[in-house]
């Protein structure tokens, strides 16, 4: 049992540090809410190119499809090592995580070589449109149509939660291809260009002000047959395979979010020369926060320990997001206990505002990327082997699916 | 990076797994009979090596480390096995360890590789029942009088480490190594919470008792005493609690209601999906403990605290929602569930309440910071 790195991974990370000290400061950004989103952008094109142009973009792609070839555990250290900082990540996890192997994955040859590397320097961002109106938690509800029409595929539908559908050159597209046949069955994955006529992109804005959320309209969108990835009716299985993918961030915590010790530096600021443990409460929230906090972070570690051995993380990783983003909301809301009155202050730079920040964007964290029940629902099916819920609507064809 | 244990530690396991078997089984047995432990099984344990596997070779033991213990502290855990060994090798034998510059301590080291002798820690007085709390035990030209309560396998064990004040102590306290068989020494079963492992009140009239380690060290040694007993008996709590959890999924996969199994009602997966987690953070936390102990880092307060707090709490959702989630059987005196409730509170008890665990970890995380992770 060691904490610390292998020679090999030691060595890597060494490297990895001392090319980040060198080359990720000039494009840090303040943490919360982007200010400018333009120059946000603008900066998150230029971190992402520095990063392919070195090397550590697609680390554990195989070198056939434009990735480095390296290991699964030098993905991880990478982005241990980078989220030392503050840098403008978040735009490209999407098509990162999800879009891009979809692509190298189910795609032809000539989608690779037009769209991979291009994606990995960052001059195209990607979107993911799954989830629709009434297609969250339930995906294989999707019910945005594909109908053939010769060499075309014509859609039509709504999708929503879409992150940076508006800075979005082209994405992956989940639609129902065949009605007549049961939920999972009728499924078939596309690419689009967010450019296309009949593409209508609006923002949403989220209960923390911002818009990078956006609902996509699709109206009578022509596709070429040529942009399907994986086989008709094989939509279901091609997006299952880009969840391997996103596995790897194994639960991790947002860069820059609240932990324990953040929680002992405030107490510490108001207790000003008395006792910081005679803080109401504080002892009992310490050690209550520690458990999950510092849990999760040492969870993942037992995971990293399979991921250096080659192994892919499993379901079991569910357990990360779960812990993780609640307790993220009961940390940031004990902070602004702490803070009395003081917390109604959320004006930018208060001393309250990074953990309002992190207490409203928490409650999205709960939600996105598979809700706090969905996951449970995970752990207990996938990972005890109990019983699936039961589905009124498994074997049914989908047009005779009631609907609210 | 490598988080998990070895393999010949896995085989250690495996072996400890196969001798375990029936532990269960055993504990009802020692339960129904009265009595104080399985002296056959105990007598394997002894020839596999466990009671000498943490004690240095040039005290007659086999000179492994910390985590052999986790191993097999893991394993006992899981199946309440009727057996003195958390008692006598994690925390007796670890408390000498402790003193490793006593002469005694190393004799009695020595006796405790052979198996030949158990023992036990007296420390928790009436009233307080910290084991860190200022004795009122008194030792007097060498002989001890006072009483100390809960003391597990007291009713049996050969000698124990005896916290008490003498006039040298001034402020603080010292330790003591007493033999239980001398005259003087009145041995009062306890009707205990968990009525497999046995629990004995002491009480000690001019017994005669030898100083371990110097004059006022006992404060220092408990407090570190405490952090090595925190990380073993997580481990323990952590084996008990993933049987009661895997007990429980086994029962609601058969139990039928409604036309279906229990197991595929979202309350109860939901429920068990909670305690699966909690049982994870625990054995995450326990394996930094034990990393903590098997390289002596100084915020082993830290991962110590964490990996107590993490494995009761593990511990006490799985064994009192395993009652709820069997239903009515759950609470009958023939179902195990019952067995992992008490043991889940004894353990819960035992080392100090939550409250002491929760200061102690936050007067740790002010002094030391988060941690590594």
């Amino acid at each position: 049992m060691d904490f610390k790195d292998s020679p090999e991974e030691a060595s890597y990370r060494e490297r990895v540090r001392h090319w980040l000290a060198e080359n990720a400061p000039p494009f840090e950004v303040p943490p919360g809410t982007p200010a400018d989103e333009e120059a946000y952008m603008h900066k998150a094109r230029g971190w992402q190119a520095r990063k392919a142009d070195a090397g550590y973009v697609g680390i554990h792609w195989p070198e056939a499809v434009g990735g480095q070839g390296g290991t699964p555990i030098q993905h991880v250290l990478f982005h241990q090592e980078e989220e030392r900082f503050s840098l403008p990540t978040i735009p490209y996890h999407v098509g990162m995580g999800m879009c891009l192997p979809t692509i190298f994955t189910h795609g032809t040859p000539a989608m690779m070589e037009r769209f991979v590397k291009p994606g990995m320097r960052g001059e195209e961002l990607w979107c993911q449109l799954f989830s629709e109106p009434a297609a969250g938690s339930d995906l294989a509800g999707v019910r945005t149509r594909a109908v053939r029409d010769g060499d075309d595929w014509v859609v039509n539908g709504q999708k929503v939660w879409t992150s940076y559908a508006h800075q979005s050159q082209f994405g992956i597209l989940l639609a129902r291809t065949d009605p007549e046949v049961p939920k999972h069955k009728g499924l078939t994955m596309f690419y689009i260009d967010m450019r296309a006529p009949g593409v209508e992109v609006r923002p949403i804005r989220t209960m923390l002000g911002d818009a990078e959320f956006n609902e996509v309209f699709l109206s009578d969108v022509r596709i070429p047959d040529s942009q399907r990835l994986g086989k008709v009716g094989d939509g279901w299985k091609v997006s299952l395979t880009t969840l391997m993918f996103e596995r790897f961030a194994v639960g991790g915590k947002p860069a820059q979010a609240p932990g324990v010790g953040d929680l002992l530096e405030l107490a510490r600021a108001r207790a000003g020369t008395a006792d910081v443990l005679d803080t109401p409460g504080l002892e009992e929230a310490l050690a209550r926060f520690y458990v999950t906090d510092q849990g999760v972070a040492l969870t993942r570690m037992r995971a990293m320990t399979a991921v250096s051995r080659g192994d892919v993380p499993g379901p079991e990783a569910s357990i990360g997001k779960l812990v993780m983003a609640k307790t993220l909301q009961d940390m940031s809301a004990f902070a602004l206990e702490m803070m009395g009155a003081d917390a109604i202050d959320n004006r930018p730079a208060s001393a309250a505002s990074r953990y309002n920040y992190w207490y409203m964007w928490s409650s999205g964290l709960r939600i996105a990327g598979g809700t706090d029940e969905i996951l449970r629902n995970v752990i207990a099916e996938r990972v005890l082997g109990l019983p699936a819920d039961i589905r009124v609507d498994r074997d049914i064809p989908f047009n005779k699916i009631g609907s609210a | 990076m490598n988080f998990e244990f070895s393999d010949e530690q896995e085989e250690l396991r495996r072996q400890a797994r196969r001798l375990l078997a029936d532990g269960l089984a055993k504990a009802r047995g020692a339960l129904d009979h009265g009595a104080s432990h399985d002296a056959a099984l105990w007598r394997q344990i002894v020839d596999m090596g466990w009671p000498a596997a943490a004690i240095p070779e040039q005290q007659g033991g086999l000179g492994l480390g910390p985590l052999e213990l986790c191993v097999l502290a893991e394993e006992t855990g899981r199946t309440l096995a009727p057996v003195p060994f958390a008692t006598s090798v994690l925390h007796a034998t670890e408390a000498l360890k402790l003193c490793p510059a006593d002469p005694l301590a190393g004799a009695t080291l020595g006796r405790l590789a052979e198996g030949g002798a158990i023992a036990t820690v007296a420390f928790a007085e009436e009233g307080g029942g910290r084991w860190d709390a200022i004795p009122a035990a008194r030792v007097e030209a060498g002989r001890l009088t006072g009483v100390k309560t809960a003391v597990a396998e007291g009713s049996y064990a050969g000698f124990a480490v005896v916290s008490a004040r003498a006039a040298d102590d001034e402020d603080g306290y010292g330790w003591w190594l007493v033999d239980l068989d001398a005259p003087g020494v009145t041995r009062t079963g306890v009707e205990a919470i968990d009525c497999v492992r046995r629990h004995a009140t002491l009480a000690f009239d001019r017994v005669p008792a030898a100083r371990l380690g110097g004059a006022g060290e006992g404060a220092g040694l408990v407090r570190d005493l405490l952090d090595r007993a925190a990380v073993y008996d997580a481990f323990e709590q952590l084996g008990g609690a993933e049987a009661a959890l895997a007990m429980t999924i086994d029962y609601v996969k058969t139990r039928q209601a409604f036309g279906r199994p229990v197991a595929g009602y979202q309350a109860v997966k939901h429920k068990l999906a909670d305690l699966y987690v909690k049982v994870q953070l625990a054995r995450s936390h326990a394996y930094y403990g034990a990393w903590a102990l098997l390289n002596d880092v100084p915020e082993l307060p830290v991962c110590a605290a964490g990996a107590r707090l993490a494995a009761t709490d593990a511990f006490t959702a799985a064994a009192e929602e395993s009652v709820q989630l069997h239903g009515g059987i759950g609470f009958t005196w023939e179902s195990d569930c019952q067995l992992y409730y008490r043991r889940a509170r004894l353990l819960a008890a035992a080392l100090g309440s939550r409250a002491v665990w929760s200061r102690r970890l936050a007067h740790a995380l002010v002094a030391h910071g988060v941690g590594v992770a």
